[in-house]
């Protein structure tokens, strides 16, 4: 078991070589010096204070969907509905934030309550299809992000229109943010919020429930094999749902956490791109939660490094975007690396194997040489 | 009520096409075994493709600048969509996480590329396809004004490419073979089909036929390229499984969703249907094929061995 996970580490880490070298070829296609754009983006994700803490504020949301993916993975389930369940969660926020005027702790704790109620449920529906009708959560999570998408897109101007624009929410009020004065101002005017705290908390949480409890067990039982778990007495269907259930409130925590925390309100007519940048974080750390943390702090790093990049270069930012969007193509083609990886050990190990032999014959028929 | 009806049909129809030729696209894909998530991104590339080939050319040569766009963005869509072939046939990938980096791939690829070239993310044409009346076929009552008054070429070459594909799949041996390949790899393997190769020439014809897609949502609907195609990928997508994996079905599937969509973007316009709240219009496709799955469930026509990699070692 460890050594497959130090196998998984090592081919996570050749995907993001790999994909770092797309990125750096495409930096030389277009006339512009690789050293230097990596140099300004990795300086723009970490050179001071704020810059931290932007980059921190940006992992967070990608924390909770990676962990939502890697959730569900360990299922035997694909969410790759991170984004509607996001927006769901973060709708939910929105319209707690605008509509109570209650003390600033209480407030939050119900937003953080009804952002996982709002998103658990946009993914149990998925769940029970799958667990009652066997419909592939890969087809209805696509088609619930574009439920949420367009109810999102009615919704908010219907009854949170902003003053100026038609396309986004009002701006919640500073009781309703997970933003503290204290933490902006450490952080020299950053993004930061108390999301991280809630991120760490559920990471730990996260690895708890799968590592430590009873529910873990069976959900990894379901995982691994649906029949053995079954004939073990584990009821698949329950686990499936709440597998789904739980990989929802993750996901819609983490829309909490970036429309009520890193923004302020809610634009319509965009997709999150954290539901499916999810999916590359949970690759990227083996699918356990504290390897989806370190990735989804290298993915914030990129992404906020990309808009200082392009101030000092010329590359264009989305280059941060290619990059991350690279490593995803190489994390799935990770059986080229592991054949060849496996191809060079076999190769090794024999090569060696065959010089030892070859000594000891020599040494055996030394004498009569 | 027809006066609206002929108002917006041009519209409607207009909003099918590109969401017919992706869907069947993936048709093909899906047919040989290889669910195709990617849709989106590669309608993306024939966008972006067919907006770069149109605004360098148009200038210059005016009449067959949108011809030379489109026949780009099909061929380079197509040599793109090998990207997915390589990860899914030949590396036994697994095919939605691959589908997921086309997408992504070619969403900031392209963004980036763009960018590089006009300083925007946005490249615009300047000149669109224009709407054609068909001689004679525009006289006949009824369906005259709805259907031949101003409609597009592509629609036309669209449909052609609908009723080839269909011949295709079902009364020519490339067909067969394909489709064998979609239910049961290791029969089809064991009678002399070459499993991967139609599973490649499979990917490579969804590539272009979505690169055909998005260029001509592009030259007809459009008139920009921004970086997204706007969920039409997607939207395609769901029509494929609505269409329960046929030709036809997917014919009716597009056209409805294509309408319900086209009455959600007009409503503003037309007060009379102004009263359909957008949201259920907008959402109705999506939750149509949900309820699908659900009615279909047991007797679902989807390829069985998609989304499967084909091992010739397993049995």
């Amino acid at each position: 078991m460890k050594l497959k996970a130090s196998k998984e580490y090592l081919l996570a880490i050749v995907a993001v070589i790999l994909g770092l070298m797309a990125g750096a070829v495409l930096m030389l296609v277009t006339g512009n010096n690789p050293v230097d754009g990596f140099y300004y983006l990795f300086r723009g994700g970490l050179m001071n204070i704020e810059r931290v803490g932007n980059t921190l504020a940006t992992a967070t949301p990608l924390i909770f969907t990676g962990l939502s993916v890697a959730f569900a993975f360990k299922t035997g389930l694909f969410n790759i509905g991170g984004a509607g369940q996001m927006l769901i969660g973060g709708l939910c926020a929105t319209a707690v934030g605008l509509t109570f005027a209650w003390p600033k702790p209480i407030l939050l704790a119900v937003i953080v309550i009804v952002s996982m109620i709002g998103g658990g449920l946009w993914a149990a529906l998925p769940g029970w299809l799958k667990a009652r009708f066997n419909v592939h959560e890969v087809v209805s999570t696509i088609m619930m992000n574009w439920i949420a998408y367009w109810t999102v897109f009615y919704v908010v101007p219907l009854y949170f229109k902003g003053p100026f624009l038609e396309t986004e929410s009002q701006k919640i009020p500073a009781a309703a943010s997970l933003k503290t004065v204290w933490m902006t101002s450490l952080f020299h005017g950053s993004y930061i919020n108390q999301g991280i705290f809630l991120a760490v908390i559920f990471v730990i949480v996260s690895a708890f429930i799968l590592e430590k409890t009873t529910l873990g067990y069976e959900l990894k039982a379901v995982g691994f094999n649906r029949d053995a778990a079954q004939a073990a007495g584990i009821s698949v269907k329950r686990n499936i749902i709440l597998s789904m259930t739980i990989a929802g409130a993750l996901a819609g925590l983490g829309g909490a956490t970036f429309y009520v925390g890193y923004a302020s309100n809610m634009q319509i007519g965009v997709m999150p791109s954290h539901g499916f940048d999810g999916i590359a974080v949970s690759l990227l750390g083996a699918n356990s939660p504290w390897g989806v943390m370190g990735a989804a702090i290298f993915f914030g790093l990129l992404h906020t490094g990309k808009g200082f990049m392009n101030a000092m270069t010329s590359i264009p930012p989305e280059i941060a975007d290619t990059i991350i969007a690279t490593i995803i193509y190489f994390a799935a083609a990770s059986v080229l690396v592991e054949r060849n990886w496996d191809r060079f050990r076999r190769k090794w190990t024999t090569g060696r194997l065959f010089k030892r032999t070859q000594h000891r014959i020599r040494q055996g028929t030394g004498g009569r040489e | 009520m027809w006066n609206i009806l002929v108002q917006i049909f041009p519209y409607a129809v207009a909003f099918t096409i590109p969401l017919l030729i992706t869907a069947l696209g993936g048709l093909f894909s899906e047919r040989s075994g290889v669910v195709n998530i990617g849709l989106e991104g590669l309608m993306v590339i024939g966008m972006f493709t067919a907006a770069i080939v149109i605004s360098k050319t148009e200038l210059n040569s005016p009449g067959v600048s949108i011809l030379l766009g489109l026949l780009a963005a099909l061929l380079v869509s197509a040599l793109f969509a090998m990207l997915h072939a390589f990860a899914c046939v030949s590396l036994n990938a697994n095919q939605v996480i691959s589908g997921i980096a086309i997408n992504m791939v070619a969403g900031a690829l392209t963004t980036y590329l763009a960018r590089f070239i006009t300083g925007s993310g946005n490249i615009q044409i300047i000149h669109g396809l224009g709407r054609h009346k068909v001689p004679a076929l525009s006289e006949i009552p009824l369906l005259g004004k709805l259907i031949f008054t101003q409609s597009y070429l592509t629609t036309w070459l669209v449909l052609a490419i609908l009723l080839t594909a269909s011949f295709a799949l079902y009364r020519t041996r490339f067909g067969l073979r394909l489709r064998s390949c979609g239910e049961h790899p290791h029969a089809a393997d064991s009678a002399g089909i070459n499993v991967y190769r139609m599973r490649y020439s499979a990917v490579m014809i969804s590539g272009a036929c979505a690169g055909l897609g998005g260029a001509i949502f592009l030259v007809t609907v459009s008139g920009e390229f921004n970086g997204t195609a706007a969920g039409m990928g997607f939207l395609a997508l769901a029509a494929l499984i609505f269409g329960q994996w046929k030709p036809f079905g997917i014919l009716g599937a597009t056209f409805f969703f294509g309408f319900a969509s086209t009455i959600a973007n007009v409503s503003q316009a037309v007060p009379a249907l102004a009263q359909i709240p957008g949201i259920f219009l907008k959402t109705f496709p999506y939750i149509i094929t949900l309820a699908a799955l659900v009615v279909f469930s047991k007797s679902s026509q989807a390829p069985k061995a998609a989304g499967e990699p084909y091992d010739k070692g397993k049995r």
